[in-house]
């Protein structure tokens, strides 16, 4: 059975730090919970990868993410637990909160991805989301580098998007603009998805480096910091392209 | 423990209900009157004592200012956010009410808080199920509705605990109604709960995986339901009898209150008939009559119940899903035998929905499995519910702007981490305020609570890291702890929540001190030890007897004679935890004669007290000696 094998592994898997062995039982090598009595064992604090015992790669199987979520979630839950004594109690919400919280990352594409950027150290998700709201609240438009591919067709999109809040604002209506403004606002949006598959490609880079036959070497650290560069890159295109679709549609629907 | 019975509660806004699983079916307990459904009504009488739901009924029409209900309306709400309520509900509020305190409602002369009049229900209930039982009850399920945020939540929980229960868990409404459904129906899925109720809306979508009931996304209202299509009808007959009669009773509370039982039988009445006739009588002997047709009737609450599209909507969204891949649809709530909220549903998720258990009853049921699932027993084993918080979580930051670091539909327990730092030399506080919605300024979101960081080491601006945590539990409660990162102590943290009891004001509310009945329970408590006492008093003189009582020293006789004169003695006082005691000590000391006796006759009476210290000494269909008087 492989369900059980996978979350025997994760019991089992040695977390850095310490317990190596059960607070109740004493039985070697438990992690979230021991694989020997049951028991939940207080929580080490690790990465989301670490949590579910698998290495930090991009390319991952969610149906089996999912499957060792439910089963870890019969093991740490607080319901679970409930009888359980205070200190245990205590662990319980601790181990399924960074359950839940690993999981919620992990399952999704982008945040797994924004994730393990946020481990090499590249604060970008923070960066941007606190300069967008900022320019949202005080209505400044947010100072951001236009990628140069997208330059001309946002220039334009802008010039559009200018002339159609005018005619708004005078009760006008232009059909033929709001059709020019629907068209780019596709082209937009198949850009945003081609920029998905574009990720993907980094992400299989990213997932070879990962191959513990590599040696740690300065080679090996330049090759990271190659592909993590190109991953900022991408997911930075893609937040422009997206906040810009979201402008289209807040426009359109005024 | 077999008396440790955990029950489920459905404390509802025009009805509450206590519940448990017998076995592996959950049932509803009745109260004394033998209905299963306590109206969820306080009043006082006149000897100032609570008469709770029926009984309180009668004293909305005959004595309205000292009565209340719909009070879970007001439940973890400030006093600047319950103006749409105060136009339309008969809330009294006590006139020397502070801005910023919690709420108190006048009933008569005396003033109470929404929790501890919720605790009054609460206790009702919990009598309910200690008649039942025959012996105490005191952990519970509470069941809230799924949109709740976090004051409301912890006004629940405060509510529980002023009326001696310990809550276990707080459940969404929803959430148990989809365990109720899915205790005999073990299959996979996506299932819509739509939970219309007398005050409160909530839409759930659970994804159903060999027993996990996942929640993927939630939404709701928890101002909308029954009482705004009755506070139409009222309107209505306000305003006819103001034009055809000339009189505005809407300063009568009487009338009006007469009227509200009127339209609340039409409305009912029009769930299985084309029309009903109205016919009131009002001060002064007049009659007021009107018939309100089906059609009249549906168009008039339309713009009500089509305030429930757009959560429906929003729910999906989230969820990613469109109606076509929703498997089932589970109506809860007593306003959805409207039929024309049965005709929405069913046209909003393109599919005929279920109404196979009671709508009323289906939460309190779904509780009561709850329950079983904390209790660990095996006609639950294979359940378990992941719940998900209904509103992001977020804290202000520069510009009163929101930033959300725990967004709504994240699985609970769910937790993030935020890192603060000072803005100039030597501080030693840092000021947080949290915050709960949707919106993107703080303004605009539910104030929470505000915390102070305190005891940061004195360092030059912008050194400290002080880590703070927020952690939603599985009630969907915050908890924050907070460390400073570089010298590693804990800061403290101050809360104060926005709206909501502190732990010493819900301490000094608790009903048992002031509680007769808790009082009478008591009393049969003392004189169940007594008799108690007198059986191993009895048992022990024929220990005496017997060849045992030689094999023991002279220092052990000593012991006994000592501890029996004591038990003697406390037996002749008034004091449960006395005479316990002595029984417990006695017990104790006599291990060792009871052992020598084992093989005679005499042992057991000894020994089988000594196992079976638990005994109440009556079977469950021993008539309850408490809460008789207020069902008269």
């Amino acid at each position: 059975m492989t369900a059980k094998s996978s979350l025997t592994a994760i019991a089992a898997k040695p977390l850095p730090e310490d317990t190596h062995s059960c607070w109740s039982c004493g039985s070697m090598r438990a992690a979230h919970f021991c694989e020997s009595c049951g028991k939940v064992q207080p929580p080490v604090p690790v990465d989301y990868f670490t949590f579910f015992g698998l290495s930090p790669k991009l390319n991952l199987d969610v149906v089996a993410l999912e499957k060792d979520f439910y089963d870890l979630s019969r093991r740490l839950h607080p319901d679970l637990n409930a009888r359980a004594g205070s200190r245990e109690q205590e662990w319980s919400l601790e181990q399924s909160s960074l359950l839940n919280d690993a999981y919620r990352t992990l399952r999704d594409p982008i945040k797994r991805t924004e994730y393990l950027l946020h481990l090499e150290g590249v604060a970008l998700e923070e960066q941007s989301k606190n300069a967008t709201e900022q320019a949202r609240v005080t209505g400044e438009i947010k100072k951001q580098i236009v990628p140069p591919d997208l330059l001309e067709e946002v220039f334009e999109l802008n010039m559009e998007l200018e002339e159609l809040r005018m005619n708004q604002k005078m009760g006008e209506d232009d059909p033929a603009l709001i059709a020019e403004i629907g068209k780019q606002k596709l082209a937009l949006e198949a850009k945003h998805d081609a920029l998905f598959e574009e990720l993907q490609t980094h992400w299989k880079a990213w997932d070879s480096l990962i191959d513990p036959s590599r040696q740690p070497n300065e080679e090996l650290a330049g090759e990271r910091t190659q592909v993590i560069g190109n991953i900022v890159d991408v997911l930075n295109r893609r937040n422009y392209i997206r906040n810009l679709v979201r402008d289209v549609n807040a426009a359109l629907e005024n | 423990m077999a008396t440790d019975h955990v029950v489920g509660i459905d404390l509802g806004t025009t009805n509450s209900l206590v519940a448990f699983m017998q076995g592996d079916t959950p049932v509803v307990i009745p109260g004394e009157d033998g209905l299963n459904l306590l109206p969820s009504v306080v009043a006082l009488d006149a000897k100032n004592q609570p008469v709770i739901g029926n009984a309180g009924r009668n004293s909305l029409i005959e004595t309205p200012e000292r009565a209340v209900y719909s009070i879970k309306r007001l439940m973890g709400r400030g006093m600047e956010d319950i103006q749409e309520e105060l136009k339309f509900f008969p809330f009294r509020l006590a006139e020397d009410l502070q801005p910023g305190e919690v709420l108190r409602i006048k009933l008569g002369d005396k003033t109470f808080t929404p929790p501890e009049i919720s605790a009054l229900i609460l206790r009702q209930l919990k009598r309910s199920a200690e008649r039942f039982f025959g012996g105490p009850v005191t952990k519970a399920v509470i069941t809230v509705p799924a949109y709740f945020n976090d004051a409301q939540r912890q006004a629940t929980k405060d509510a529980g605990r002023i009326a001696g229960l310990e809550v276990l868990r707080l459940v969404n409404e929803p959430t148990a109604a989809s365990l109720a459904y899915g205790l005999d129906q073990k299959q996979n899925g996506i299932v819509a709960v739509y939970d219309l109720g007398g005050g409160t809306f909530d839409i759930s979508i659970l994804k159903l995986h060999d027993g996990i009931f996942e929640v993927i996304a939630t939404n709701g209202d928890t101002h909308l339901g029954g009482d705004d299509i009755d506070n139409l009808l009222i309107t209505i007959a306000l305003d006819d009898i103001r034009g055809d009669l000339g009189v505005d009773l809407r300063r009568n509370p009487e009338a009006v209150q007469a009227i509200r039982k009127a339209v609340i039988e039409a409305k009912i009445a029009l769930s299985s008939q084309r029309s009903v006739k109205l016919d009131i009588e009002l001060p002064g002997g007049k009659h007021y009559r009107r018939e309100i047709t089906l059609e009249q009737f549906e168009q008039l609450i339309l713009p009500v119940i089509d305030r429930t599209v757009g959560p429906c909507k929003q729910a999906m969204k989230d969820a990613r899903l469109q109606p076509e891949q929703i498997d089932e649809v589970v109506l809860v709530g007593g306003s959805t035998r409207i039929p024309k909220v049965h005709a929405l549903v069913k046209d909003l998720f393109r599919r005929e929905p279920h109404i196979d258990l009671n709508p009323d009853e289906v939460v309190a049921l779904g509780a009561a499995v709850q329950a079983n699932i904390l209790g660990g027993s095996e006609a639950t084993q294979n359940m378990l519910l992941l719940d998900v918080t209904p509103l992001s979580l977020g804290i202000e930051v520069a510009g009163g702007v929101t930033d959300k670091i725990i967004l709504r539909n994240s699985t609970i327990p769910a937790s993030a981490r935020q890192f603060y730092t000072t803005q100039v030399d030597g501080q030693a506080n840092v000021a947080i305020h949290v915050l709960q919605g949707e919106r993107e300024l703080a303004k605009d979101c539910r104030s929470l609570a505000r915390f102070d960081l305190k005891g940061i080491p004195p360092m030059a601006a912008g050194i400290p890291r002080v880590e703070v945590k927020f952690l939603i539990d599985a009630n969907g409660i915050l908890r924050v702890s907070a460390r400073e990162q570089r010298s590693g102590k804990e800061a403290e943290i101050q809360v104060q929540p926005s709206y909501g009891l502190t732990d010493e004001q819900v301490e000094g509310m608790i009903l048992d001190s002031f509680d007769n009945a808790e009082e009478d329970f008591r009393r049969r408590q003392v004189i169940e030890a007594r008799n108690e006492a007198a059986t191993i008093l009895a048992a022990l003189e024929k220990g005496k007897k017997s060849p045992a009582w030689g094999q023991l020293t002279t220092d052990e006789k000593k012991q006994i004679a000592k501890m029996e004169k004591a038990l003697v003695a406390a037996k002749a006082e008034d004091h449960y935890q006395a005479i316990r005691k002595a029984i417990d000590a006695l017990n104790q000391g006599t291990t060792r004669l009871a052992e020598l006796m084992m093989d005679t006759a005499v042992s057991s009476a000894l020994k089988g007290k000594n196992m079976d210290e638990t005994d109440l000494g009556e079977g469950p269909t021993a008539p309850h000696p408490m809460a008789k008087a207020e069902f008269e």
